[in-house]
C-alpha cells in the first residue's frame, strides 16, 4: 500500500522543475455528486486503484493510476460535493487537497445535464487553481435530452480548457488525457475566470490578500483565501492554524526550513 | 533561509493580524453576495453557451418518479423489485451450486485417492480435506451463486438511480424513529456486506444519526446470512410446495425475514433516539439524480470483481481455518467425547431455551469472525458426530438437520438468530475503526445479541406452551 | 411585489413554480441549500411528495432534490405560475 498523500512530504518543488520524460503527475478530480465523477476515475485508472481514509478524516480517499504517453499519472478522486465552502468533512478535504496538495492538474467534473448547478463548484475551484481542466461529463445523456454545450465558447469564458466525455462509453477520455498532458507540462496557457463582486466586497478583498500575500507569499491562492475569511470560515482559518502550528513544530525538531507549503513552480 | 528562521513565528502573528483584519471587514452579507454572484456568474455564463432544444426530454425522470415515487404505487413497487431481486438470485443460483457441490464432491474422492496413494495419516487427511478442504468447498458452492447474482442485479438497481428513490420514499419512516432517509441506503449497502455498510454510514453527515445507522446496520442481512436464511426457509418453510411455487414461498418468507429485520431497525432506531443518541432529526437535502440506463456488462464485470470476489476471498481466508479448528475440535478427544463435544453439551440447555441446540450456538460463536461460515461450522459439528456422509443435494441435507432432532421452530429461530445476533468481526473492527470508541463498539455487539437471545427465547417458550412443536 | 404574495415552498403545490424571495434558515443548511441553489431570485418547481408526504421533491437549476417539510417551511417565495394540471396528490 502507497502512504496516503501527505501534504508536507511531496517533493512537488522538485518534479515542477524537471519535467523529465518519464516524471509522474498528479491529478485530482473534483466534482459534484452524481456527474459521473467515479466512472470517470474507474474508466481512467481501470483497477490500478486503492482505497483508504484521508488522514485523520472519515472520509474515504481513493487514488488510482494511469499511463498516457509514457507519463505515468496518479488520480486523487476527491469526495463529490456541492461546494467548497467547508460545509462538511468531504468539502474540507477537497478544498485541502487543492489548495494545499497543488495537483498538477484539477480536473472539475461536470454533469452536462445540470450545468448551472454545476458550474458553481467549477466557479469556485477556478478561484482557487489555476491549472484547471473542465471536463463535462454524461455528454451523451445530453444528447439524449437534446441540450446543446458549445464548448468552445465555454473554454473562451472561462479561461482554462473544457472537454465533453461519457466516462461511461469510454468517449472523449483520450482528449482528456491529452489536455491534462500539455496542462501537466505546462503547455496550456490559463486565464481562469474569477468573479467579479460589489465593489465594496472588492475592496476589502484587494485589503485582506495585501496581509494574506505578505503572510503566506504566494503559496496559497491569496484572494480566494482573502474572500474566505471575509466569509468567517472557520473551518479554513483552523487548517491554516494546524498548518502553521506543525511547521513550527518541525522546524524545531529538525532546523531545517523546507517549505510549508509546495512551492509554485 | 535565516539562522533563526523568523518567518515561522511571524508567520503565526501575521495569521492573526490578518484573522482581526479580516473579522473587522467581515458582515452578514458576505456569504449570500459570495453565492449570489457565483450563481449570477454560473446562470450567465450558462445562457450564452448552452441550448436546452426539448423542454419534454427533460421531464423523463419526473415522470418516471411521479410513478416511482407515487402515493399509490411507491411502496408496493419498491417491496416488488425487492422481491424480484430475491426471487432471481434464489431461483438463478439453485442449479449451479448444486453443480459446483458436486464438482467438489467430485473432486473430493480423488484427493482422498491421493492422500490413500501417499499412504497419508488420517490425521492429515482429516485435516485438509475433511475439514479444509470441505468447508471451502461448501463457502464456494453455497455462497458464490447468489453473490454472483444478487450483488449485479442490486448494482444495476443502483446505476439505473432507483436507490435514491427508496430513500425518498423510506424518509418519513426514518424521521419517525428519529434517523435519517440515507440510513436506509445504508442499508442496501447492508445487504451486501454489513462491514462495508458501516463505511458507508459516512453519507450520512450528522453524527447522531450516523451512529444510529451504525448500531442498526447489522439487522439487515448481509450476503453471509442469505445462504442461511434461504436454505433454512427453502428445506423447511417452503417443503410442502414444488418447483416454481417453492421459489415464491421461499421467497416471500425470506423478504418476511428482510421486512422483520427493517421494523427492528426502525423501533432500535427508536429508542435509541429516546435514550442514547437524544435529540431532534438534523437538516436534510437528497438530490434525486435523473435516471440512467447502466452500461449492463460493465456493471456486472464491476460488481462481481469489487463486491462477490472481494467477499469471497474475505470468507474463504477465515472459513479455511476455521475449518481446520472445527475439525481439530471435533477429533480431539478428552475422556469419552470430543472437545466439540463437550463444548456442544455445555451450550446445549441455554441453546435449548432458545429453540436452538448447542451445536447451532457453538456455530455462532465460532462464526463470528465471518456469517459466511456459521452454516459450515454447524454441518461439520454435525457431519463429526453423526454418520459420515457425504452431503450432494438437498433431501440429505434437511435428512441430516432432522436427525439432529430439528423442527420447523430450530429452523425459524437460527433464522431469527442470524438476522438479529451480534455483527460478524470485521463489521465491529469497522465500527470501532469509525467511531474510535469502546463504548459504542460494545454498544453495537450488545444490542442485537440481547435482542436475538430475547426474540428467539420468546417464541421458543410461546411455541413449547402452546404446544406447537 | 408586496409581502402578502410570499409564501413558504410547503404551500406549494405540485405544478407550481415559486420565485425564492428570502430563507429564514441559518448556518450550515443555509449554506447547504444556497449551495444547492435555493438562492434569492432563483425559480423552484414543486415535483411530488412522497408516498407518505413528506419530504417532497423539488426542481431547482435542472435537478431534483428532496427536502422535509422543516427546511422548505423555511423557504420563503413568491407563486410566479403553475404548469399544465399534473398534480398526482
Amino acid at each position: 500500500m502507497k502512504p496516503l498523500p501527505s501534504t508536507h512530504t511531496h517533493p512537488r518543488s522538485l518534479k515542477q522543475h524537471k519535467k523529465s520524460d518519464d516524471a509522474t503527475f498528479r491529478i485530482a478530480l473534483a466534482g459534484n455528486p452524481n456527474t459521473g465523477k467515479s466512472t470517470l476515475f474507474n474508466a481512467l485508472t481501470g483497477l490500478r486503484q486503492h482505497t483508504g481514509n484521508w488522514p485523520g478524516k472519515t472520509v474515504i480517499h481513493a487514488e488510482g493510476t494511469y499511463s498516457y504517453n509514457g507519463n505515468s499519472y496518479t488520480v486523487i478522486d476527491l469526495p463529490g460535493t456541492y461546494s467548497l465552502f467547508s460545509n462538511s468533512a468531504d468539502e474540507e478535504v477537497a478544498r485541502d487537497c487543492i489548495i494545499y496538495e497543488k495537483p498538477d492538474v484539477t480536473v472539475v467534473v461536470l454533469d452536462a445535464t445540470a450545468m448551472e448547478r454545476n458550474m458553481n463548484l467549477a466557479l469556485q475551484v477556478l478561484e482557487m487553481a489555476d491549472r484547471v481542466v473542465l471536463c463535462i461529463n454524461l455528454i451523451d445523456e445530453a444528447k439524449k435530452k437534446g441540450i446543446h454545450i458549445n464548448e468552445k465558447r465555454l473554454s473562451k469564458q472561462l479561461g482554462v480548457p473544457v472537454v465533453k466525455t461519457s466516462a461511461r462509453n469510454r468517449e472523449g477520455l483520450s482528449h482528456l488525457q491529452k489536455v491534462i498532458k500539455e496542462m501537466a507540462y505546462g503547455k496550456i496557457n490559463t486565464n481562469p475566470y474569477r468573479i467579479r463582486y460589489s465593489d465594496e466586497l472588492e475592496e476589502k478583498i484587494s485589503a485582506i490578500e495585501e496581509t494574506v500575500l505578505s503572510t503566506f507569499g504566494d503559496r496559497l491562492p491569496s484572494r480566494w483565501v482573502a474572500l474566505r475569511l471575509l466569509d468567517g470560515d472557520q473551518s479554513l482559518i483552523d487548517s491554516l492554524q494546524h498548518r502553521i502550528e506543525l511547521r513550527r513544530k518541525e522546524v524545531g525538531a529538525h532546523g531545517t526550513d523546507e517549505p510549508l507549503y509546495p512551492v509554485e513552480a | 533561509m535565516g539562522p533563526m528562521n523568523p518567518s515561522i513565528p511571524s508567520k503565526r502573528d501575521g495569521l492573526k493580524t490578518l484573522l482581526n483584519q479580516a473579522q473587522a471587514l467581515s458582515d452578514d452579507f458576505t456569504r449570500d453576495e459570495v453565492i449570489a454572484q457565483i450563481h449570477q456568474t454560473g446562470k450567465e455564463i450558462c445562457h450564452e453557451s448552452i441550448r436546452y432544444n426539448d423542454a419534454e426530454k427533460m421531464m423523463r425522470s419526473e415522470k418516471l418518479d411521479r410513478i416511482l415515487t407515487s402515493k399509490i404505487w411507491g411502496f408496493p413497487i419498491m417491496l416488488a423489485m425487492l422481491g424480484v431481486v430475491f426471487w432471481i438470485t434464489i431461483a438463478g443460483a439453485n442449479i449451479p451450486s448444486s453443480m459446483l457441490a458436486e464438482l467438489f464432491s467430485w473432486i473430493e474422492g480423488y484427493l482422498t485417492l491421493a492422500f490413500k496413494a501417499i499412504h497419508a495419516p488420517d490425521w492429515l487427511h482429516g485435516v485438509l480435506v475433511l475439514g479444509l478442504y470441505r468447508g471451502l468447498g461448501w463457502v464456494v458452492s453455497v455462497m458464490l451463486p447468489p453473490m454472483a447474482i444478487f450483488f449485479p442485479v442490486f448494482a444495476l438497481l443502483e446505476n439505473f438511480g432507483y436507490l435514491p428513490r427508496v430513500a425518498f420514499n423510506m424518509d418519513r419512516l426514518f424521521k419517525g424513529a428519529g434517523g435519517h432517509g440515507k440510513q436506509s441506503l445504508t442499508m442496501a449497502m447492508g445487504f451486501g456486506c454489513n462491514a462495508a455498510a458501516i463505511m458507508s454510514t459516512r453519507i450520512i453527515e450528522s453524527p447522531r444519526e450516523r451512529m444510529m445507522a451504525i448500531l442498526t446496520n447489522n439487522f439487515v442481512p448481509c450476503n453471509g446470512r442469505w445462504p442461511t436464511l434461504i436454505l433454512l426457509a427453502s428445506l423447511f418453510m417452503a417443503a410442502g410446495y414444488t418447483g416454481g411455487a417453492q421459489t415464491l414461498v421461499t421467497a416471500s418468507v425470506v423478504m418476511g425475514m428482510v421486512i422483520i429485520g427493517i421494523i427492528v431497525t426502525l423501533a432500535v432506531s427508536w429508542a435509541l433516539s429516546k435514550t442514547a443518541l437524544k435529540g431532534v432529526p438534523t437538516h436534510y437535502t437528497l438530490e434525486l439524480p435523473p435516471y440512467r440506463r447502466p452500461k449492463f456488462w460493465d456493471t456486472i464485470l464491476r460488481s462481481t470483481l469489487d463486491k462477490s470476489l472481494f467477499v469471497l476471498k474475505r470468507a474463504i481466508i477465515i472459513a479455511a481455518p476455521a475449518g481446520v479448528i472445527t475439525w481439530i475440535l471435533a477429533n480431539i478427544m478428552v475422556g469419552d467425547m470430543s472437545v466439540l463435544e463437550h463444548v456442544v453439551a455445555f451450550l446445549d440447555p441455554f441453546a435449548k431455551a432458545l429453540g436452538l441446540d448447542g451445536f447451532i450456538l457453538m456455530a455462532f460463536i465460532l462464526g463470528l469472525p465471518a456469517n459466511e461460515i456459521v452454516l459450515p461450522i454447524l454441518l461439520m459439528g454435525y457431519l463429526s458426530t453423526g454418520a459420515m456422509l457425504e452431503i450432494e443435494n438437498l433431501t440429505e441435507l434437511k435428512q441430516l438437520f432432522l436427525d439432529h432432532g430439528w423442527t420447523w421452530l430450530t429452523a425459524l429461530n437460527m433464522m431469527l438468530f442470524s438476522l438479529l445476533h451480534y455483527p460478524c468481526g470485521t463489521t465491529l473492527v469497522n465500527i470501532y475503526k469509525e467511531t474510535k470508541s469502546f463504548k459504542w463498539t460494545f454498544l453495537s455487539f450488545l444490542i442485537p445479541t440481547v435482542l436475538a437471545i430475547g426474540v428467539t427465547f420468546a417464541i421458543a417458550q410461546i411455541a413449547r406452551a402452546m404446544g406447537w412443536v | 411585489m408586496s409581502q402578502s404574495h410570499i409564501i413558504p415552498l410547503t404551500e406549494g403545490l405540485p405544478g407550481q413554480t415559486i420565485r425564492i424571495h428570502h430563507l429564514t434558515l441559518e448556518g450550515t443548511m443555509r449554506r447547504r441549500l444556497l449551495d444547492l441553489g435555493f438562492v434569492p431570485g432563483s425559480d423552484v418547481t414543486v415535483l411530488q411528495r412522497s408516498p407518505l408526504g413528506d419530504p417532497v421533491a423539488f426542481r431547482v437549476i435542472h435537478t431534483t432534490i428532496a427536502l422535509r417539510k422543516e427546511e422548505s417551511s423555511q423557504i420563503y417565495g413568491e407563486l410566479i405560475g403553475s404548469e399544465k394540471n399534473e398534480t398526482t396528490t
